[in-house]
C-alpha cells in the first residue's frame, strides 16, 4: 500500500485583537492515503506510463512534495482513447435510465467521501478548507446529480428526438477548481452517452486520481472515464488525436487559440472556457456593504483563481471615497494563511509559477503608476503566497486594467454615468462575467442587456448552479457548460 | 422641543445636526440611507457562523458571553422568590466554579426593580428594567414616561424601552423620534445623572431590513446608548443577519459622529454555538471596542445555562448534563 506523507501546517496568521481565534486546522490525515507515485487510470485499471518521465505535485502552502505522477506521453494517450472507444459502444447503447443510476451512484459517494475530497483537494490546490468544503465538494456532487437527472429525459432537451452522443471526449482541465471543473466536463460528457479521456492539470491532479478510484466504487463499466496526467503536452496529444470527437478545454485564452488552430478543418467538435476580466459596477445607489462583500467575494475568493474573478472594479466616482474606505476596512479581516485552518479566507497561491506571474504584473501596475494597497498581515514563511492587493487610480490603458491576473488582485477604475460604466467594462477582448450593483431594477436591466458577458450577476457574485449555463463572449472562450446548455456541447445536434 | 444635539452630544459638528429638524428632514435622511440588500446580508451573517471557535478562543467567547448576559425574567408569573433567585444566579453563576464571570445584569418589569437592586447589592451587577408599556408599547406617552420615571425611581440603572412600532411602520419616525428624547428625559436622577437607554426595535414587527437600518439611525440620532432587537414576546427576535445590520449601524454611526453606541440582541439565543456567532460577527464587524459587557449583551435566559454546561466542559474535559447547573 502507498506510504502516505507527513505534511507540516504552515503557521496560520496570528490573529490579533481581544479575541483571536484558536488554530481550528481540519486534519491532513483525513485526505486518506496519497501514494508516493502514480499512473494513468485507463480502461478501469490504475495503469504504469509508457515513458519514465514523472512529475511531482506539491503542496503549495508548504512546497512539500505530496505525489510523483506520469508524463503522459502519446502512447499513453493512444491507450487511453483506445480504452474510450472500446467503451462507447456498450455505454451509448445503455438506456439513459442505467446511464443515470451510475451518475447518481457516482454522486451519492462522492457526498459521502466530501471530507476526503476537500482535505485533498486543499492539500494539493492550496485553497482554503473552508472553500473546498462548503463549495467545491458540494458543487461537484450538485453537479453529478443535475446531470444524472437528465439522462433519461433527452429526448425532452430540445434538439430532437433521441440525440446521439458524439463519441469520445478529450477533456483538458486547469488547476483552480480541480474536481469542480472535472465535474462540469464528465458529467454532462456521461449523460449525454460520450465517453472521456481527461487530462488533469499538472500541478493538482490527486483528485482527479481519486475520482477515478470512485468510479471504480460505483462500478462504472471500465473505458467510460480514463485519465491520463500530464503537462501540455499530453494535453496536445490528447487534443491532436485522431480518435477524439469532442475537445473541451478549460484554461488560458493563448492555449485556447492554440487548440483552436490545431483542430481547424477538422471533424471534431470544440468548446472552450477561456480567460476573463470582469467588471463588477458599483453605482451609487447600490447595497454598500453587501458590494463589499460582493467585491471581496468576487476577487478575493479562491485566491482571485477564476476565471470570471470581478477584478476589475468599476465604482461610480460620487460614492469612491466612502466604497474604498468600507472596501479596506472589510479587507483588514480576512485571514492569510494555513488552507487547512478552518478560519482561513485566503489560502497559498497554487503555483511558484503562477506567484511570479502576478508578482510581474503588480511591478508593472506600480511602474505603470498605480496606487497600491495591501492590509498589514504576516504571510507564512515556506509556500506560496499573496497578500490580498488593491489598485486605484488605475486607468483603461494599464496593462492591471487589461490582463488576467489570476491573482488575488483589484484594480479599482471610475465611472460617471451608466453609460460610462458600459463602455469600460466591455472595454476588454474578453467577455466571460460582469456584476452590478444597484438598489434600481431598471438599471440592472439597462446594464445586464449592455454587458457583453457570459454571466452578468446583480448585486451578487461568483454564484454557480448546475442548471444554468456557463461560457463566455469574444476570447472568453465558446460554449455553454452547465443547464440544458450544457447538453450541446456532447450531442450531435 | 428638544434637538439632535441636544441628546446625542457628538452630533454636533458631523453635519448630522439639522436631520431631525423636521418631520421632512428626518424622513429624507433616513431615506437616503443605503439599501439592504437580503440575499447578500443574509450570506454575510450565515459564512461568520461557520468560524471554528476552538480551545483558547473559546475558554475566552464563553467567559465573555456569560459577562455580557442580561440575565432576564419577564413573565406576568413573576414573584420576588423568583426574582431574588435570579439574582443570586446572575451572582453566582456556577457555585462550583468561583472564577465563573458575573452576568452583566439582571432584566426585570418595573415592579420588581427594587427587589432585584437590593438582591444585588454590593455587586457590580446592574439592574436593568422594561418601561414604556412593555411589550407592546401601546400606551399614551404620559403612561409610558410615568412608568419609566418609576423604574427609574426604584433604583434601575438601565431602562429597556420599546418603540412606538405602528408609528414607525405608518411612517411617522418624528413621533417615535421625539418618544425617544422624552424617554431619555425620564431616565434622568435628580443626583444629574441618568439610566442607560436601551431602545428595543422588535424587528420581527418591522420585517424588512430596510426598516431595521432607518430605526437604528433614528434611535442613535434620538440619543439611544443601546440598541436592542426584540423583546423575545414575539414569534421572531434576534437573527444574525438583523443583529449584522445593527453592528453595522452603530459602526457607521461612530465613524460619523464619534459617538459609539451599544447593541444588544435579544431571544432566541439560547446555545453556546449561537452566542459565539454572534460574538464573531461583532469581533469581524468592530472589533475590539465593543468586545465589552459595556457594549454588547445578550438579552437571554436559558442560555446561562448552556454556557456554564460548555464551560465546565472545557475545564474537566466531560460533558456535565443539565442536572449539573442550577435551574432557576
Amino acid at each position: 500500500m502507498a506510504k502516505k506523507k507527513n505534511t507540516e501546517e504552515p503557521t496560520a496568521k496570528p490573529a490579533g485583537g481581544l479575541f483571536a481565534y484558536a488554530p481550528a486546522p481540519e486534519s491532513s490525515a483525513a485526505a486518506g492515503d496519497i501514494a508516493t507515485s502514480y499512473g494513468h487510470f485507463i480502461g478501469g485499471e490504475f495503469v504504469d506510463s509508457s515513458g519514465s518521465e514523472a512529475l511531482k505535485t506539491v503542496n503549495p502552502a508548504t512546497e512539500q512534495v505530496l505525489a510523483e505522477f506520469a508524463q503522459g506521453t502519446d502512447e499513453d494517450v493512444d491507450r487511453a482513447v483506445a480504452a474510450a472507444r472500446k467503451a462507447f459502444a456498450d455505454w451509448s447503447a445503455l438506456p439513459g435510465s442505467e446511464r443515470g443510476k451510475y451518475l447518481f451512484r457516482i454522486a451519492r459517494i462522492i457526498q459521502e467521501r466530501s471530507r476526503e475530497l476537500a482535505v485533498l483537494e486543499s492539500i494539493d490546490n492550496g485553497k482554503p478548507i473552508r472553500e473546498t468544503r462548503d463549495f467545491d465538494i458540494p458543487t461537484v456532487a450538485a453537479w453529478f446529480f443535475y446531470y444524472a437527472g437528465w439522462a433519461d429525459k433527452l429526448d425532452y432537451a430540445g434538439f430532437g428526438p433521441n440525440p446521439r452522443p458524439l463519441g469520445v471526449a478529450g477533456q483538458v482541465i486547469p488547476w483552480n477548481f480541480p474536481l469542480m471543473m472535472l465535474a462540469w466536463k464528465i458529467a454532462p460528457a456521461l449523460a449525454t452517452g460520450n465517453t472521456v479521456v481527461l487530462k488533469p492539470a499538472e500541478t493538482t491532479p490527486l483528485t482527479a486520481l481519486r475520482f477515478a478510484e470512485i468510479c471504480r466504487q460505483a462500478g462504472l463499466p471500465k473505458g467510460v472515464v480514463n485519465i491520463v496526467t500530464g503537462d501540455g503536452r499530453t494535453g496536445a496529444a490528447l487534443t491532436a488525436h485522431p480518435d477524439v470527437n469532442k475537445v473541451a478545454f478549460t484554461g488560458s485564452t493563448p492555449v485556447g487559440r492554440a487548440i483552436a488552430k490545431q483542430l481547424a478543418g477538422s471533424r471534431k467538435k470544440l468548446s472552450l472556457e477561456l480567460g476573463g476580466k470582469a467588471a463588477n459596477i458599483v453605482f451609487d445607489d447600490a447595497p454598500i456593504d453587501q458590494a463589499v462583500e460582493g467585491i471581496v467575494n468576487g476577487i478575493f475568493f479562491n485566491q482571485g483563481h477564476v476565471c470570471c474573478a470581478g477584478s476589475r472594479l468599476l465604482v461610480q466616482e460620487s460614492i469612491q471615497d466612502e466604497l474604498l474606505d468600507a472596501l479596506k476596512r472589510r479587507m483588514a479581516t480576512l485571514r492569510v494563511g494555513d488552507p487547512l485552518d478552518k478560519n482561513t479566507d485566503i489560502g497559498a497561491i497554487n503555483s511558484a509559477a503562477q506567484l511570479a506571474r502576478i508578482t510581474e504584473l503588480t511591478d508593472a501596475g506600480e511602474a505603470e503608476g498605480a496606487e497600491r494597497w495591501s492590509p498589514d498581515c504576516e504571510l507564512p514563511g515556506t509556500g506560496f503566497w499573496f497578500k490580498p492587493t488593491l489598485f486605484t487610480g488605475v486607468s483603461q490603458a494599464h496593462r492591471i486594467a487589461q490582463e488576467e491576473i489570476f491573482g488575488p488582485v483589484l484594480s479599482v477604475l471610475t465611472f460617471r454615468t451608466p453609460a460610462e460604466a458600459v463602455d469600460k467594462a466591455n472595454n476588454t477582448p474578453y467577455g466571460l462575467s460582469a456584476g452590478i450593483w444597484t438598489e434600481k431594477g431598471s438599471r440592472i436591466l439597462w446594464t445586464a442587456s449592455r454587458l457583453k458577458a457570459g454571466v452578468v450577476w446583480a448585486n451578487t457574485f461568483n454564484k454557480f448552479d448546475p442548471t444554468s449555463p456557463f461560457g463566455g463572449y469574444k476570447e472568453s472562450g465558446y460554449g455553454r457548460e452547465g443547464g440544458r446548455h450544457g447538453l450541446e456541447a456532447y450531442l450531435d445536434v | 422641543m428638544s434637538t439632535v444635539a441636544a441628546n446625542a452630544p457628538g452630533v454636533a459638528g458631523s453635519g448630522l445636526q439639522d436631520v431631525a429638524a423636521s418631520e421632512a428632514s428626518l424622513r429624507r435622511f433616513l431615506h437616503g440611507l443605503p439599501g439592504v440588500d437580503q440575499v447578500g446580508l443574509e450570506a454575510r451573517a450565515a459564512a461568520l457562523g461557520t468560524r471554528s471557535i476552538k480551545t483558547t478562543a473559546k475558554a475566552y467567547a464563553i467567559d465573555l458571553a456569560i459577562s455580557m448576559i442580561d440575565l432576564t425574567t419577564l413573565e406576568g408569573a413573576d414573584t420576588v422568590g423568583k426574582v431574588r433567585a435570579l439574582c443570586a444566579k446572575g451572582r453566582t453563576p456556577d457555585p462550583t466554579d468561583p472564577t465563573t464571570p458575573r452576568v452583566a445584569a439582571i432584566c426585570v418589569y418595573p415592579d420588581m426593580v427594587a427587589t432585584a437592586k437590593a438582591a444585588l447589592r454590593g455587586t457590580d451587577i446592574q439592574v436593568a428594567s422594561v418601561a414604556t408599556a412593555f411589550p407592546a408599547g401601546r400606551a399614551a406617552l404620559p403612561v409610558k414616561l410615568a412608568d419609566t420615571a418609576d423604574a427609574v425611581a426604584a433604583g434601575a440603572d438601565e431602562i429597556d424601552m420599546v418603540i412606538d412600532r405602528g408609528a414607525f411602520l405608518s411612517g411617522r419616525y418624528f413621533d417615535v423620534f421625539h418618544e425617544i428624547v422624552a424617554v431619555k428625559e425620564a431616565c434622568k436622577r435628580p443626583d444629574g445623572t441618568s439610566a442607560h437607554l436601551k431602545v428595543i426595535f422588535e424587528t420581527g414587527e418591522l420585517q424588512t431590513y430596510d426598516n431595521v437600518r432607518r430605526v437604528s439611525w433614528l434611535a442613535m440620532l434620538a440619543g439611544a446608548d443601546f440598541i436592542k432587537t426584540s423583546t423575545g414576546k414575539v414569534a421572531v427576535n434576534a437573527t444574525p443577519p438583523v443583529t449584522l445590520l445593527m453592528l453595522e449601524a452603530v459602526r457607521d454611526f461612530k465613524a460619523q459622529t464619534g459617538v459609539q453606541v451599544g447593541v444588544k440582541p435579544a431571544g432566541g439565543i439560547k446555545t453556546t454555538k449561537d452566542a459565539m456567532k454572534y460574538l464573531v460577527m461583532v469581533n469581524e464587524t468592530l472589533g475590539d471596542d465593543w468586545l465589552t459587557p459595556h457594549w454588547f449583551r445578550f438579552g437571554a435566559s436559558s442560555l446561562l445555562n448552556d454556557l456554564l454546561m460548555q464551560r465546565q466542559k472545557l475545564t474537566t474535559g466531560r460533558y456535565s448534563g443539565p442536572d449539573y447547573v442550577t435551574v432557576d
